[in-house]
């Protein structure tokens, strides 16, 4: 590719996410990518990391030796307990996503559409195994889902998009993406730049994103 | 229905015990399709299993799941989890169904029916009920009171009231009125047996 794009690293892109999340939200990270988010938060700052499978004010992993394994996260990770936190069931813990009882939920993505749709499950391939885990319940649920991704696919295609091609996690959920290029807002007029990295240009990352982007 | 979440709450030693059953045609309702050798996988590699019923089987080390998928030899029903958790609770509490908004305008909305309630879409959910629940305790009595440990309870709660039979484990059974009934999870009338495994956790 000969555009000179000036991407950040995930690390830089986890911090720009975790400044976005005001003190006092509940908050539920991903797997994968999201999950770093966790490392960045603002010290001190009373954020609640919730997880699905059943853990309010959940705190970093443990140091090695000491894990406990009734204790994970949703990527099965070792995690540990905050003062304050809570267990509780399945159910319960999705009640409070599907109850819109979350302020804040970021989630991986393969691409999302202009209107906020959101592809994350399944690419739809040949003898590829669909795993959909709480994802879509997340996406619809949340007060705000954001999502974290790379802004190209490794074969340099743009995820964000006019229309989803893979099949879809939820309609028109997405409030905001952060890529590595930049932060775009999702509104009626479709993805708005919030602010773009590097001093890079809207031209040059327009040049590489598959869907009209504008400026406030 | 057997509860767990990865690898916490899993009762691994009932699955053992039902690996050794000569049971064939199994119908599993899950969250994850096992990992490894142990557990889910080791019942999976019996080729005994013929659907699975659950919402994230793509786990690091899941061969045995993915073998048999490629296959063709087993039968995958891939539920989002909110949906898995809340259809059990629908049948264990006695109910018809109930709408959600998860799924809607997706692949695993095709097909069911929804419906407009106030400005929102949702897709109708029906209930999830199973012979046998195996769940995995951290205490119990001989009434079938039930503590968990940690984020180890996860689905426990839920299945041991969508199944006829649930059958939990417990590393520790502990004498009638020695669990605080303030802090029980899953009360007795819920639970048929209860099985004490291996040492004190």
């Amino acid at each position: 590719m000969s555009v000179p794009l000036r991407p950040i690293s995930r690390q830089e892109l986890a911090k720009k996410i975790a400044h976005r999340i005001p003190e006092g939200s509940y908050v539920n990270l991903g797997i994968g990518m999201p999950t770093q988010i966790g490392n960045y938060l603002p010290e001190n700052a009373e954020i609640m990391l919730h997880s699905e499978n059943g853990i309010l004010g959940m705190g970093p992993a443990p140091p090695e030796g000491k894990e406990d394994w009734d204790l994970i996260n949703a990527g099965k990770q070792a995690v540990t307990l905050l003062p304050g936190g809570a267990f509780f069931s399945q159910t319960d813990s999705f009640a409070m996503m599907r109850g819109g009882h979350l302020d804040i939920c970021v989630l991986g993505g393969f691409q999302v559409s202009q209107t906020g749709d959101l592809a994350s499950w399944h690419t739809g391939e040949h003898g590829a195994i669909p795993a959909v885990g709480g994802a879509m319940d997340l996406a619809v649920g949340a007060k705000k889902t954001f999502v974290m991704m790379e802004h190209l696919t490794k074969n340099g295609t743009s995820k964000l998009v006019e229309q989803c091609s893979y099949p879809l996690t939820g309609l028109a959920c997405v409030a905001m993406v952060f890529t590595d290029l930049g932060i775009f807002e999702i509104t009626p007029a479709g993805f708005m730049v919030i602010e773009l990295f590097n001093d890079m240009s809207i031209d040059e990352v327009q040049a590489v994103t598959a869907a009209p982007l504008s400026l406030l | 229905m057997i509860g767990g979440f990865g690898g916490a709450g899993v009762p691994n030693e009932l699955i053992d015990a039902l690996v050794n059953q000569p049971v064939k045609d199994l119908v599993i309702i899950t969250n994850n399709a096992g990992s490894g050798e142990t557990g889910i996988a080791a019942l999976l590699k019996t080729r005994r299993v013929r659907k699975i019923i659950c919402s994230y089987p793509r786990m690091p080390d899941s061969h045995h799941f993915e073998t048999l998928y490629r296959a063709g030899q087993i039968e995958l029903e891939l539920v989002p989890q909110g949906n898995l958790g809340e259809r059990m609770r629908a049948y264990g509490a006695g109910l018809g169904g109930y709408y959600a908004q998860t799924s809607y305008g997706t692949l695993l909305a095709e097909g069911k029916e929804t419906r407009q309630i106030d400005g929102k879409w949702y897709v109708f959910e029906t209930p999830l009920g199973a012979d046998f629940a195996l769940i995995g305790g951290y205490k119990a009595d001989r009434l079938g009171n039930v503590i968990y440990r940690k984020a180890a309870r996860n689905f426990g709660p839920v299945m041991a009231m969508a199944a006829k039979t649930t059958i939990v484990q417990v590393p520790e059974i502990v004498p009638v009125g020695a669990l605080d009934p303030e802090t029980i999870v899953t009360p007795g009338i819920f639970v048929k047996y209860v099985v004490q495994v291996g040492k004190e956790m």
